[in-house]
């Protein structure tokens, strides 16, 4: 990691002691030692503990790369290289509300940019930026897979299907 | 099959619990005789019942259509290190959405089907669901289903007294196409970042954690207990020679009733839109179908008068892949639907081989760049070009798949290609389905 631009959220410059910052809540801690019985190594239980780390603070620090790096016996970067791979690894916080809209084909031909055109002037955000009150953050994601019921958004883990700008302006409505 | 004398109807053969009240209880699951095939299963020994899938003559549902007792038969039988069955759960090819419904709807044919298969390979104590990180909820559904599979003695040290010991795991991927490509799969199991490998060696020779590995898709995998328990002349009963069995489609686009439809393997393209999905959305022209998933070339309407089997749309120069068939009337701009997929193609190549990362990217701005009017003539023949230097040259089928929507509609639609050139703008008829900023309004 030593090689990462001063100004990524990752370098190490930025963070006097990696690593010793954060750990895992003690249930949390507990369902970690319960995957690494799963598999054979431990650096395959990283994808799911990289997912216990987003579920308890939102989205992958770099402390959380230090901290699971050392729970797992793996290199910083490593465990870097595995987060910036991956789509669902948040880099940075968002905000309570992920709105992912899907834009592939089945859900373009369903109109999905409407969708996704207006959430982004409804709430006053560039695609990936989170709204000033950390409530909301919309993005574009490829096909999630549910294109009979296009188009679809996935609210956090939630999917919604069979999505209309009108419903989306509903169901903006009900998020708290 | 019969010869046409009217529709083909549906069947309920994989989908046969998924409309029942509590379908995704073991009970429900016992009551409609599950888990019985898995009883005659381990009472045979693993090479019948490789044989009675082999018989069967079911290939792999996945997209490539392997034929799978045959891929089964691969993995050595005495290897120094563990055996792995994994279900591809990671769903995740543009139009596709069939595996879903089983994992949410029936997740016991599935588990019952991925028990008899890691039996008849020698899997090892543990198998993996490596499921798409987006599936959050067939995910839960799946755990709460094994939670119930182990307190019957379904899964555990001695399955129903035989001696098998299995265990299965739900493995949550994190976004990334490429892990749907079995040896990214076996990569991104690992912990690594998905990006396929070399082969040879075969993942049946050394696939994850270094042991033979046998990837089956979810598909498949529900097949298998209805072929145990029904006989492998029941299985060929539907569909044609060497394209058997009941058949998941997912029908999604400019259609009036998408959805997934099960049919006998090879149910007719055509009347398979026109008729049960209730035809064209707004009543339009058809422009072109995508019948495999975003990677299978496009084909003109006057040429979807055939049976989707595999042999068949290769034969139709297109693939059947994992039947997530795209139907696009004539309001869709095929610049635009073309640069959408190579956006997709894109954002998801692994980033190892030079022609497919340096590849796709290019090919997306030079169609953005078409498609906002700005392109120069004789782009379109660059992007054939560049689609011979990207095709086959590449250690995944990713560099080829992502050049089939390209290629294919360059060919079919050129001249949609070249209104572009001379006008500007896209074709009067068709609609703006994402804004471009200032550039080229219609």
């Amino acid at each position: 990691m030593a090689d990462l631009h001063p100004d990524s959220a990752y370098s190490r410059d930025r963070h006097a002691d990696p690593g010793s910052a954060i750990a895992f809540s003690p249930a949390n801690r507990v369902r970690f030692e319960a995957l690494l019985e799963r598999y054979p190594t431990k650096m395959a239980a990283l994808l799911p503990t990289l997912h216990l780390a987003q579920e308890e603070w939102g989205w992958i620090s770099p402390e959380a790369v230090y901290y699971i790096g050392d729970l797992l016996d793996l290199a910083p970067a490593t465990v870097f290289g595995v987060v910036s791979f991956y789509n669902m690894y948040n880099q940075k916080p968002v905000g309570k509300y992920y709105l992912q809209v899907c834009t592939n084909l089945s859900c373009m031909l369903m109109n999905a940019y409407d969708i996704y055109d207006d959430l982004c002037e409804r709430l006053e955000v560039t695609p990936g930026q989170t709204t000033s009150d950390g409530k909301f953050t919309v993005t574009e994601v490829e096909c999630l897979g549910s294109c009979g019921t296009a188009p679809v958004v996935q609210v956090n883990n939630d999917y919604h299907e069979d999505m209309t700008v009108v419903k989306m302006k509903d169901l903006l409505a009900t998020m708290k | 099959m019969k010869e046409k004398d009217g529709p083909m109807e549906p069947i309920k053969v994989l989908t046969a619990n998924i409309d029942k009240p509590n379908s995704t209880s073991i009970d429900t699951y016992i009551e409609s005789g599950g888990y019985e095939a898995l009883k005659t299963a381990l009472g045979m020994t693993q090479e019948a019942v490789i044989e009675v899938v082999k018989n069967s003559e079911m290939r792999g549902r996945g997209g490539a259509g392997f034929p799978t007792g045959m891929k089964w038969s691969f993995v050595p039988k005495n290897a120094p290190k563990p055996t792995y069955l994994l279900c591809n759960a990671d769903e995740s090819e543009p139009g596709t959405f069939k595996d879903r419904v089983i994992m949410e709807k029936d997740p016991h044919l599935l588990i019952e089907g991925m028990i008899i298969s890691a039996f008849a390979i020698r899997s090892c104590p543990m198998s993996y669901i490596y499921i798409r990180g987006e599936f959050y909820y067939a995910a839960t559904v799946l755990e709460k289903a094994l939670a119930e599979a182990r307190e019957r003695g379904f899964l555990g040290k001695n399955i129903l007294g035989s001696g098998f010991e299995l265990d299965i795991t739900v493995h949550r991927g994190a976004g990334a196409y490429i892990c749907g490509e079995e040896t990214g799969l076996i990569e991104s199991l690992e912990g690594k970042r998905g990006q396929p490998r070399v082969k040879p060696p075969f993942p049946a020779v050394v696939g994850v954690f270094g042991g033979p590995t046998v990837v089956n898709n979810v598909e498949t995998l529900a097949c298998v207990p209805l072929i145990v328990k029904n006989g492998a002349e029941w299985f060929k009963g539907y569909g044609i020679p060497k394209n058997t069995g009941p058949k998941l489609y997912c029908v999604s686009g400019h259609v009036k009733k998408p959805g997934v439809y099960e049919f006998p393997m090879g149910v007719n393209l055509k009347e398979l839109i026109y008729v049960h999905c209730g035809g064209i959305l707004g009543d339009r022209p058809l422009k072109a179908v995508i019948p495999g998933g975003a990677s299978a070339p496009m084909l003109l309407p006057d040429e979807i008068d055939l049976p989707l089997t595999f042999d068949a749309v290769m034969k139709a120069g297109s693939m059947l892949g994992s039947a997530g068939i795209i139907v696009l009337n004539d309001t869709a701009c095929i610049v635009d639907s073309v640069w959408r997929l190579s956006k997709f193609f894109a954002h998801e190549s692994c980033g190892q081989c030079t022609p497919c990362r340096e590849g796709t990217n290019w090919m997306e701005s030079i169609l953005d760049r078409i498609e906002r009017g700005e392109g120069k003539p004789h782009e379109h023949d660059l992007l054939l070009d560049m689609a011979d230097n990207i095709g086959g040259k590449s250690l995944c089928a990713l560099g080829d798949a992502a050049i089939g929507p390209v290629v294919s509609s360059i060919k079919k639609f050129r001249s949609e290609f070249e209104y572009h050139f001379t006008h500007g703008t896209c074709l009067p008829e068709t609609k703006r389905y994402r804004r471009l900023g200032m550039v080229a309004a219609h």
